[in-house]
């Protein structure tokens, strides 16, 4: 918090939503979105921990050209298990299920989401999903890739892949159903006064995400239904040998799961536009082109996903038309990152840690989306795909961009979510050296797959190792970097200090109630005369007593 | 939330919850065309790349059953309809009638599915080891009908010879295989749509026993309105499977 801010005596509310009801039923039978969102919490950070200890063991066994610790076959099967985790476990629930259930009623002025009883489920859908995958990682693995192309998923494997789609199948349900509550609650939940363009543009965000969600996930949900199928029951929907297509599995496949990257970062950006303003003081610069490029990314996005098969002999002419439409999504991705940058301008910036997740996010977001341009280019792609630098780039837009945006929202709203403070220092702390260690862990992995190291394998050429060093040495910093928030934000559950309903102060909807938020979430409706990230109007946010400058406003606000 | 008679807490009027729930069940649908649109993009393709393996999968489909069934879904979403108006007009003692006649066309569908697949089993064209197109011609059963016999060994042997005229053995190797591929197809596809009926069935169940009670009124009819959306779209994915299965390259006689 910044100094000299002078604010009223924070103290916790004597009624909220953690402490309405008690026991293990009132949570497993919930429907109160602020607890399932803690439900979700709770269950992708076991998933986000399963996915770290494979990677763990990867970075460990690439320590030397030879493999250090593993075989060949178990090496295929840790980093399929580590995608598998990781994308469909914890990345693709993360922000949404977690932050995006929490604020979305309390931005807009509801009392819950539009179908809590749905909201429940889509959690325990999520837990028998997960129940599946882990079945299929304890009982002989999963060595497929995360990609399960076929006809090694659907024939030659022999490890555990049947409960591995058939959990990612069931998985995919909870996704969907979240994405249709999210649509329905911002359509018809909204209060008095809160128009489209009055939402808090992380609402925008979850708008577009929920799109993707809602017409993503069905395709990949029958497409590995029909590999089950055909692993199951010896059919031949994508074997060549009985007639089959493997590259329509590869089509409908990259239809859900190149979107489904922005599924991970598009919420991350919405975290980002909600903390840059509220902390540099500032209104947003260029609302409506934020907002608009959520939705531009969602629609190009399901555009350019035959870019992933560019070496697959698809013809010229395809190739040219994905080429060209991939280049186009970087047009509102930089919209992002300019009107951040303008937000940022002249802003009263104070260096909350959520401030240093923010800049982290848009530095590496940057360096992830350009090297995506690299990769959009057909002739660059050809020397570079499959190499660990396509390795490198995609971790820097889902490691560097989507968890450093979800755990820089966790400490955003952290106060409203538990009322109490983190602790500041130790967390800056902390957020610089996940940075440090995230850039040392993939950075080298640009450089490695420059000069051509394939991913996926197992073992290296002796000259590639000091490389593979420096990516393991930053791995374990960047373990540090995650260990670190884990420890201090459980003691601040019990130890922080009072956070009080507004401590930064920001504008959004969300600080108006109590923190933590009683069970309905505000004590009377809200009615909302003001614009977003309105800081001028707005005396009842303690900054009028002038003890800090506003910056003044800029371009279309 | 808490609810005060049909209006949950979440929501301020039962307008509001009305319209919610409508848009929810639109999304849905929205979620099941995609769903569905990955097995009729698959579908689709092979039929391109198999025409004349698909043209015989498709002409030992039974049209006299394939029909009857899109009769009987038509039938079924007239009572729907009539289900969902009668519980806009509060005519509480038609409800329960037209919902249980709805239930039991549903029925009468599936029971015929089920003849149609055990037919299909005894034809050995269920995918697998023992599929085998010329099974029918090679072992007619008693009640088979001769001209209907003729016309399928006839069928099989055209094929061949577009397929392959110099090597009639690799050529019905290969016609096996992708006429294989086209049941895989229809029984992922039918199958996948007989389960959606099983779950309209479901829905049709609660809101029968609900209807006994009276509670569905010109005040409060949202359940039936959005059950009966989701089991038009039903109806309506039928008439495509119905027209893209049995309808195309159809010898008829």
């Amino acid at each position: 918090m910044s100094e000299g801010l002078v604010l009223p005596v924070a103290k916790q509310p004597h009624e909220h939503y953690l402490n309405a009801t008690y026991g293990i039923r009132s949570w497993l039978l919930t429907t109160d979105h602020k607890r399932i969102a803690l439900l979700y919490l709770a269950s992708v950070t076991f998933f986000f921990f399963i996915g770290g200890f494979f990677a763990t063991l990867i970075r460990i066994h690439l320590l030397t050209p030879a493999g250090a610790l593993v075989s060949p076959e178990t090496y295929n099967k840790l980093f399929t298990m580590h995608g598998v985790a990781m994308i469909f476990f914890f990345l693709i629930p993360s922000i949404p299920a977690v932050l995006g259930n929490f604020l979305i009623p309390l931005m807009i002025g509801a009392k819950d989401l539009a179908f809590p009883k749905l909201n429940l489920l889509s959690w325990y859908i999520y837990l028998v999903g997960g129940a599946f995958v882990l079945y299929s990682f304890s009982t002989g693995g999963l060595d497929t890739g995360w990609t399960f192309y076929t006809p090694l998923s659907s024939i030659y494997s022999n490890s555990a892949v049947t409960p591995a789609v058939l959990g990612i199948f069931i998985n995919g349900f909870s996704s969907i159903l979240t994405g249709l509550n999210f649509v329905v609650t911002i359509h018809t939940m909204r209060a008095p006064g809160m128009t489209w363009f009055r939402l808090p543009l992380f609402v925008w965000a979850h708008y577009a995400t929920s799109l993707i969600m809602i017409l993503g996930t069905p395709v990949l949900a029958i497409t590995l239904l029909l590999v089950g199928l055909e692993r199951m029951l010896h059919l031949g929907f994508f074997n060549p040998a009985l007639g089959g297509d493997p590259i329509l599995f590869q089509h409908l496949f990259w239809f859900y799961s190149h979107p489904a990257v922005y599924i991970m970062v598009l919420p991350a950006m919405g975290v980002v536009s909600e903390i840059i303003p509220a902390l540099a003081r500032k209104p947003i610069f260029g609302y409506s082109f934020i907002a608009g490029s959520s939705i531009a990314i969602a629609v190009i996005g399901f555009l350019v996903w035959a870019h992933h098969m560019f070496v697959t002999g698809e013809s010229t002419y395809a190739a040219l038309a994905f080429s060209f439409l991939s280049y186009l999504v970087a047009i509102p991705s930089a919209v992002k990152v300019f009107n951040w940058t303008s937000t940022l301008y002249k802003g009263a910036i104070s260096w909350d840690t959520p401030m240093i997740y923010a800049l982290g996010f848009i530095g590496l977001f940057l360096i992830g989306g350009l090297t995506g341009l690299f990769l959009a280019c057909l002739g660059i792609v050809i020397h570079v795909h499959d190499t660990y630098f396509v390795v490198a780039h995609f971790h820097y837009i889902m490691v560097g961009g989507a968890v450093m945006g979800y755990v820089g929202g966790l400490h955003f709203w952290w106060p409203k979510i538990t009322g109490k403070m983190y602790p500041e220092a130790i967390s800056r702390l902390a957020a610089i050296i996940l940075f440090v260690g995230f850039n040392l862990t993939f950075f080298p992995q640009f450089i490695l797959g420059y000069l051509g190291m394939p991913r996926r394998y197992h073992s290296y050429p002796p000259e590639f190792q000091v490389l593979n060093v420096l990516s393991t040495a930053g791995a374990s910093i960047l373990a540090l970097g995650y260990l670190l928030p884990m420890a201090y934000l459980i003691w601040s559950m019990r130890y922080g200090e009072a956070a009080g309903p507004n401590p930064w102060p920001a504008t959004g909807l969300e600080w108006q109630t109590d923190s933590p938020p009683p069970t309905e979430n505000f004590h009377v409706t809200p009615v909302v005369t003001w614009e977003p990230y309105d800081f001028k109007s707005r005396p009842d946010l303690g900054l009028a007593a002038g003890a800090q400058p506003l910056a003044p406003a800029h371009g279309d606000d | 939330m808490h609810r005060t008679g049909e209006l949950y807490g979440q929501f301020e009027t039962l307008e509001q919850q009305k319209e919610t729930a409508t848009l929810g069940m639109w999304i849905f649908l929205v979620t099941e065309v995609l769903f569905f649109g990955g097995l009729f993009l698959t579908y689709t393709i092979n039929r391109h790349y198999y025409f004349t393996a698909f043209g015989v999968g498709g002409n030992m489909l039974d049209l006299t059953m394939g029909t009857a069934n899109t009769f009987v879904l038509i039938a079924s979403s007239f009572t729907m309809a009539m289900s969902v108006w009668t519980a806009q007009t509060s005519r509480k003692n038609l409800l329960p009638i037209f919902l249980m006649l709805t239930l039991i066309l549903g029925g009468v569908f599936l029971g015929i599915k089920y003849v149609e697949y055990k037919q299909k089993y005894d034809h050995h064209l269920i995918p697998g080891p023992s599929f085998d197109i010329t099974y029918r011609i090679n072992h007619p059963a008693r009640g088979d009908n001769p001209k209907e016999l003729a016309a399928e060994r006839q069928e099989i042997g055209e094929a061949l010879r577009t397929e392959d005229p110099e090597n009639p053995q690799g050529a019905l190797v290969a016609l096996n295989a992708h006429t294989q591929l086209y049941f895989s197809l229809y029984f992922a596809m039918t199958g996948l749509h007989a389960l959606h009926m099983v779950v309209g069935a479901g829905l049709l169940i609660w809101l029968f026993t609900e209807s006994l009670k009276g509670r569905f009124s010109t005040s409060y009819y949202t359940p039936v309105e959005t059950v009966g959306l989701y089991w038009h779209f039903v109806d309506i994915v039928w008439i495509y499977l119905f027209a893209l299965l049995y309808l195309i390259n159809r010898h008829l006689g």
